[in-house]
């Protein structure tokens, strides 16, 4: 009666880890373990640390261009959603809606495909992409799992 | 990890583990390295044993297949899970790399023909 229980954060979970590329396994698993204790899908699981690869990747890449860096995580648990925010201090991003086209990358002499963001929009409900030139940028995706 | 045989002027490159950004750019170092040595024209990809592959793996599989066409050759793979799949046909892939649900190299060893498939 009169309980407020809806926006409770049920649990979080903050990562810095070194912008080096052998940590996207790392940022997978840490995903992957965060959501366990719902007794998730697997197909959901995959999606989620498809997603967070995704964006974990481009922030090594793109944001700090594989030079020294940190890449920060933060893991919300609400309600049976999971909110995943990616965020680097790296180059920022000029255009963002172009940036989030399919096949659009600044990279392709490194065989990038330019799918990234199509992916985690394909794989999570919700996604917004904040960034300023110069300052960094940060990925807020959401996913409803699903009842089992 | 990544192992190699080979059928004739076909490379098979047999994946196992994961396919991100980090071991794309080791397994596109070794394919590279290999298809030369043994004069390839074909890449026959075992995917039995992928676990996981993001739009790293399209970077990389597209810039086999362009080299293999560069050569002359396609692209093949096999043992692609359904996951997997999801991430080829939502970026075209298997459009240009050849799918079957066969075994080649079993079915190549019985001196059978490989039906492609999809
Ligand atoms: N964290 C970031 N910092 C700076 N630029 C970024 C960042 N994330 C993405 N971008 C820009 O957005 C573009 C598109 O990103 P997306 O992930 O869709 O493709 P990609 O990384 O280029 O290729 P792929 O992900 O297929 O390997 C990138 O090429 C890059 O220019
Ligand atoms: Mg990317």
């Amino acid at each position: 009666m009169g309980e407020i229980t809806e926006n409770k954060v049920e649990n979080r979970v903050r990562i810095e880890m070194d912008a080096k590329s052998r940590n996207e396994s790392f940022a997978r698993l840490a995903v992957a373990a965060f959501v366990s204790e719902l007794d998730p899908l697997v197909s959901d699981v995959i999606d989620i640390k498809t997603a967070v690869s995704e964006a974990v990747t481009n922030a090594i890449i793109h944001g700090y261009e594989d030079s020294p860096g940190t890449v920060y995580i933060d893991l919300k648990l609400t309600d049976g959603v999971i909110t995943v925010t990616i965020k680097d201090d790296g180059v920022g991003i000029d255009d963002i809606s172009r940036a989030m086209e399919p096949l659009y990358t600044s990279k392709p002499e490194e065989e990038r495909s330019g799918m990234g963001f199509t992916v985690m929009e394909a794989f999570m409900d919700s996604i917004i992409v904040r960034s300023e030139k110069g300052r960094g940028t940060e990925v807020i995706m959401t996913k409803k799992l699903s009842d089992v | 990890m990544i192992s190699f045989g080979r059928d004739g002027r076909s490379l098979i490159a047999r994946i196992e583990g994961e396919i991100d950004h980090h071991t794309a750019d080791e397994f596109k170092t070794s394919i590279e390295k290999e298809y030369g040595r043994i004069n390839a024209k074909n890449i026959i990809f075992d995917f039995t044993g992928v676990t996981f592959m993001d739009s790293s793996g399209i970077g990389m599989l597209i810039g086999r297949y362009k080299k293999a066409v560069e050569y002359g050759g396609s692209v093949y793979a096999f043992g692609v899970s359904k996951e997997v799949f999801r991430i080829f046909e939502m970026s075209g892939l298997h459009k240009i790399i050849k799918i079957s649900d066969e075994e080649p190299a079993d079915n190549l060893k019985k001196g059978g023909r490989v039906k492609w498939v999809k």
